[in-house]
């Protein structure tokens, strides 16, 4: 999928209305089948960049073609067709803690099932080979029939990922694939999912903390700092020099001291039931 | 303060005094004040009758009535009846609530904000016709639907349900609108729609808390159901008004101890059952 | 990787469990609707209909002249009346009651285990309680009605006996769910019982106590109504009236009214526990 960004701002997802807009007047091109990496320190708007390429939230000012199209032109049905071939995966894998790790990874081809069948998936999984093989790839095939809150967070990470495999996605935007995960995993994982990508000619954009990592793995490193692009270079041509300056301030970050832990999700309060017994 | 300027200054440090009582500023004084009026008209426009209640007179009245209870009637053939009764009353109590968490779960759908940008047009009113259904106690409704499904136990099962759906209806569109919205908003990046966002990511978060408020709820309908007999939906409550408006005593104390049974029975199968869904 | 898990798995193993459990509910259904007669058939029958119709037309018109109307609102005060003083003479009951139940307040448990003395007055409180909640309000007002006749007396008795069991009984949850610590302190340095409630006990918990006690004020006005149907006066006996004469117009009348009046207490009530939480 081409995608091409022009002038966009944007606000994070979750501030509030007159606060400063997390993207300033940002403008990239990603063509199609491109891998590219997106690092900078924290709060510099990597994941409300996703969000927006993801159509999760329109830029409050510049415009997004997705292969020529500007998604926030087009009539509803026609957007919602044009969402099933994204693919975002968020930091905190979005998996419900009590569904089996085969339903939780098999959702991720909801946009090309239909109804009938997908309801007819909840009850048996329609493809339990295709679950089996993804969720091989990132050697958690023995957690097939697992339950989500029974696995340890790095393990979640990973169905989050292995969902990816199974999505009917021209686009992977991924935000913090490998901060749950241990180096050995970190590297298989980010290999699985640039030969994933590979194999399908999916443009692969994802944000990263491990700046190694992304130097080792992805051809073009995209530096954003305060909401602005930094720059925009092939990953030979990014020096020690650049990376000091865009982490300015941030060095615990670069050295990779931060920790960046995948957040628990904090168990959201039980609001007090009040019956007439 | 300026005058305590020119005044020369204490030994000691003033204390301070207590706040007044009431202070005419305060909320809270306010309200204490319109509680305890509305406490003392009550008791006054109601023209109770304590004295008929307690005067010695009363007290032996009271007593002889509460002697014709003893011994319960405990012959095989009326503990048939009693058991069937009962048996009646638990069905009933059990198959309204089924109804109701069916129901209650297709109104909350339309009741609640399913994500943040939900424009949920059909909110308000699904809620006022929750709200509605609720505020009408299962006697009413009993009453009510006596025309329509004749005397019995179908009226009693009605009933329950359709207050019952008010009641789940509402306390699960709150759970659908508090579950957490991280699975649900990766879906809808992927373009699925409302019904499948909510079967593949919020239902299976919210399930275990649906299916322990409906099993909460069925304690209250088995109480409930006990007593819709009186105005003549079936089970225990009919055989109750029966008897006690024929003024017999002991087979009245049979009953009651037959209600308190099926209630600690459905408490305890209730309270283990939710035990086991949440473990 | 373990050679025997290569090969995918072709059958979902949470399967025949599933329909296990869905063929045993749907067999234990079939004997509560014969229990019922639940026949919903019944309702679509011709003569029903023509019943139900000529019912649900006699709504309307509503009746809402002035005679009428300041005849409900005179009902309408009675069960909040009703209500109202249920609930006070039901805290007069259960704030002793607790008092008695409470484990924190036991002084003898304060050096291990609790004495049996203490022990079997707790248990016999508790049960107590359970022998007031357990028995519906509708029968303690069905007996009451025979000793101090009709009229709203049974019916505030009725309440009070009810509700006090269960105003005992949540009152205990709280006070014994909430921080006990500065009880037990207060306790343990040698002051009496009442006193460690007030100073104690209390202040913790009386937001969540009264915002229990509003609410289910709330609910007795629903039971005040109910009860009217046996006997107690209020809005409840002018529904029954009406219900038996069949004065569709009247009864459609003070259900709304009734509506309107649970809406409203349900508005004061949550207004209330917002000013007190």
């Amino acid at each position: 999928m081409k995608i091409e960004l022009l002038g966009a701002s944007a606000r994070h997802p979750a501030a509030r209305p007159g606060a400063a807009p997390a993207l300033k007047a940002l403008s990239l091109q990603f063509r199609a089948g491109e891998q590219a990496a997106i690092i900078g320190p924290s709060g510099a708007g990597k994941t409300t960049l996703l969000q927006v390429l993801a159509c999760a939230m329109p830029p409050t000012a510049g415009t997004l073609t997705l292969d020529g199209v500007n998604p926030w032109q087009l009539p509803r049905s026609a957007l919602q067709r044009l969402r099933g071939g994204l693919f975002l995966a968020p930091q905190v894998p979005p998996l419900p803690p009590r569904q089996r790790v085969v339903t939780a990874v098999l959702a991720g081809r909801l946009p090309a099932m239909g109804l009938l069948a997908s309801l007819r998936s909840l009850f048996y999984p329609s493809d339990i080979p295709a679950a089996f093989d993804a969720l091989d790839r990132f050697d958690l095939a023995n957690k097939l029939f697992e339950r989500v809150d029974r696995l340890s967070g790095g393990e979640r990470q990973r169905v989050g990922l292995a969902r990816a495999l199974l999505a009917p996605a021209r686009l992977w935007l991924i935000d913090e694939p490998l901060s749950a995960l241990d180096p050995t995993r970190s590297r298989q994982a980010m290999a699985t999912l640039l030969a994933g990508a590979r194999e399908r000619g999916t443009t692969l954009v994802a944000t990263l903390h491990q700046v190694d990592v992304a130097l080792a793995h992805f051809p073009r490193i995209i530096g954003l700092r305060d909401g602005a692009l930094a720059f925009d270079l092939p990953a030979a041509e990014v020096t020690r020099d650049r990376l000091a300056r865009l982490y300015d301030q941030f060095e615990h970050e670069l050295r990779g001291e931060m920790s960046a832990a995948v957040p628990d999700e904090a168990p959201t309060p039980q609001p007090v039931v009040m019956h007439c017994r | 303060m300026t005058q305590a300027r020119t005044q020369p200054r204490a030994a000691n440090d003033t204390y301070k005094l207590p706040p007044p009582l009431f202070d005419a500023r305060c909320k809270a004084c306010w309200f204490v004040v319109g509680l305890l009026v509305l406490v003392v008209a009550s008791f006054w426009s109601l023209d109770l009758q304590w004295g008929q209640f307690f005067s010695v007179e009363a007290a032996r009245s009271m007593g002889r009535f509460l002697a014709e209870f003893a011994p319960p009637d405990t012959s095989p053939e009326f503990l048939s009846k009693v058991a069937l009764g009962a048996w009646e009353t638990l069905a009933m109590s059990a198959l309204g609530t089924l109804l109701a968490a069916v129901a209650g779960l297709a109104l909350a759908l339309p009741a609640s904000r399913l994500h943040q940008d939900d424009t949920a047009w059909g909110r308000a009113p699904t809620r006022l016709v929750l709200n509605a259904l609720r505020s009408i106690p299962e006697l009413v409704w009993a009453a009510l639907l006596l025309i329509s499904a004749g005397l019995g136990p179908f009226a009693g099962t009605l009933a329950l349900a359709f207050h019952t759906t008010g009641v789940l209806g509402r306390l699960f569109a709150e759970a659908i609108e508090n579950t957490p919205p991280g699975p649900g908003a990766a879906l809808r990046v992927q373009g699925v729609g409302n019904f499948r966002v909510f079967v593949y990511a919020t239902l299976p978060q919210v399930l275990p808390q649906l299916m322990s408020y409906t099993l909460y709820r069925w304690e209250n309908n088995i109480r409930a159901a006990a007593v819709l007999g009186v105005v003549g939906a079936g089970g225990l409550g009919q055989l109750l008004a029966f008897h006690m408006g024929l003024f017999q005593m002991n087979k009245t104390a049979t009953i009651l101890a037959a209600m308190l049974l099926m209630v600690a029975v459905v408490d305890a199968a209730s309270h283990t059952s939710r035990r086991l869904l949440t473990r | 990787m373990d050679q025997a898990l290569r090969r995918a798995p072709t059958r979902d193993p949470a399967w025949l469990g599933r329909v296990f459990w869905l063929s045993l509910c749907l067999v234990l259904l079939w004997p509560l609707g014969v229990a019922t007669e639940f026949k919903p058939w019944v309702l679509l029958e011709p003569d029903n209909i023509k019943i139900s119709a000529q019912f649900i037309g006699s709504f309307w018109p509503l009746v809402f002249d002035a005679e009428f109307m300041t005849m409900v609102a005179r009902e309408t005060w009675r069960t909040v009346a009703m209500a109202t003083a249920g609930v006070t003479l039901a805290l007069v009951l259960a704030v002793p009651l607790t008092l008695l139940n409470t484990r924190v307040l036991s002084i003898s448990a304060l050096s291990g285990r609790m004495a049996r003395g203490p022990y079997g007055l707790r248990q016999s409180v508790r049960w107590l309680l359970i022998v007031l909640r357990s028995i519906p309000e509708l029968v303690w007002a069905l007996v009451f009605v025979r000793v101090v006749g009709l009229g709203p007396t049974a019916g505030v008795l009725a309440i009070a006996l009810t509700y006090g069991g269960m105003l005992g009984k949540v009152y205990g949850e709280i006070l014994e769910s909430g921080e006990t610590h500065a009880t037990e302190t207060l306790l343990r340095n040698g002051s009496g019982r009442l006193q460690a409630f007030f100073y104690g006990l209390l202040p913790t918990s009386a937001a969540e106590l009264t915002s229990y006690t509003v609410y289910r004020w709330e609910c007795a006005i629903r039971s005040s109504v109910v009860l009217g149907f046996v006997g107690a006066g209020g809005l409840g006996q002018q529904l029954d009236n009406s219900m038996k004469m069949f004065e569709g117009g009247e009864v459609a009348s003070m259900l709304l009214v009734f509506i309107a009046l649970v809406a409203l207490a349900d508005r004061v009530s949550a207004w209330l526990r917002k000013a007190l939480g």
